[in-house]
């Protein structure tokens, strides 16, 4: 598995090879500098870390300095991907091109923020009536039985916060890599605002 | 935006200068298997659609009786090219009421001696 650290853009539309408009979901790669790998042997498992950006002198701690090799300067995002094949040395940049043989990726990004929800929208409920005399519209219903078992269990879906969360978006198709500009095209939607962080990696189901 | 506009700027074709209520051919590319063959397409333009990489324009024609609507992507690469047959001169941006017209009213007039090519935006 490969995978980097990109920034959405947002999305537009692009001609295939068979003239098919094709909706697509910008994402940005800058170089993703190799921070560490980390080794079975030593770590427990096998990982890469890559970091994009460069922080800001006053932002940086000392802990937090001390992450990265020598000659390094600090990375603003630092992301961990397990199992990475392909060739990665510490010190050295990633970019799009280690895509070119990938046709599908899944997408990793935090959702959009969609604050207190009712049970409709969070949880798909059906609701009620809204005519006919209907006193039940939105509501969530009943929570639970009687005298046993004298509780609602938990888990019970409920209203509350909903979006702002870990999703991943799989098999994705890969429309186009540019490795002059620095970005891929994804077909369809991603998570996540404009101009949020997402991981693309290769497509888990699809690789053999 | 300035990725996504340098995106769709490269893709955005320019064909000749046509409206609506001009008559136009167009030439499509179809492919059939392996082979690629063009294959003309004329009629009536009755509306121009949105704009950027998601413009299109619609071709009205009349085939044995039977009225025929295509769609067309404006920067469709399918596109091979597009001929101008005879300019219109209309009053309206969509000329949807040609649809419920038949005979004399169906008629477009002729704009005498063409239309001056429109200056480009560079």
């Amino acid at each position: 598995m490969v995978a980097l650290i990109g920034k959405k853009i947002g999305m537009t539309q692009v001609f295939d090879d068979q003239g098919v408009l094709v909706p697509v979901t910008v994402i940005a790669v800058e170089p993703n500098k190799v921070v560490k790998v980390k080794t079975a042997e030593k770590d427990g498992y096998n990982a890469v870390v890559l970091g994009v950006g460069t922080k800001k002198k006053s932002h940086i701690t000392k802990p937090y300095a001390g992450q990265f090799p020598e000659g390094m300067d600090p990375a603003v995002i630092l992301r961990e991907v397990r199992d990475f094949t392909g060739t990665a040395e510490v010190g050295t940049s990633l970019d799009v091109s280690l895509f070119e043989k990938t046709r599908f990726v899944d997408v990793i990004a935090t959702s959009k923020g969609k604050g207190f929800q009712g049970v409709m929208k969070r949880w798909n409920f059906g609701g009620g009536r809204s005519t006919h005399g209907s006193k039940f519209h939105r509501e969530p219903g009943s929570t639970g039985q009687r005298t046993y078992p004298h509780k609602t269990f938990k888990n019970r879906k409920m209203p509350g916060r909903m979006g702002r969360e870990r999703v991943t978006v799989q098999n994705l198709k890969l429309v186009r890599i540019d490795s002059e500009n620095g970005y891929m095209l994804i077909r369809g939607a991603v998570p996540g605002p404009r101009n949020c962080t997402v991981m693309v990696r290769t497509a888990i189901k699809k690789s053999k | 935006m300035n990725l996504i506009d340098k995106i769709q700027n490269a893709q955005i074709k320019k064909l000749p200068d046509f409206k609506v209520g001009d008559t136009i051919k167009v030439n499509f590319k179809i492919v059939e298997g392996k082979t690629e063959r063009i294959q003309a397409y004329e009629g009536l333009v009755i509306a121009i659609k949105n704009s950027g990489i998601g413009k299109t324009f619609t071709v009205r024609k009349n085939s044995y009786g039977v009225g025929v609507e295509r769609v067309f992507p404006y920067s469709s690469p399918r596109i091979d090219g597009v001929e101008i047959v005879r300019y219109g001169k209309v009053r309206r941006s969509k000329l949807y009421y040609i649809r419920d017209t038949i005979g004399k009213k169906a008629r477009i007039k002729e704009l005498i001696g063409g239309r001056k090519p429109m200056k480009s935006a560079e």
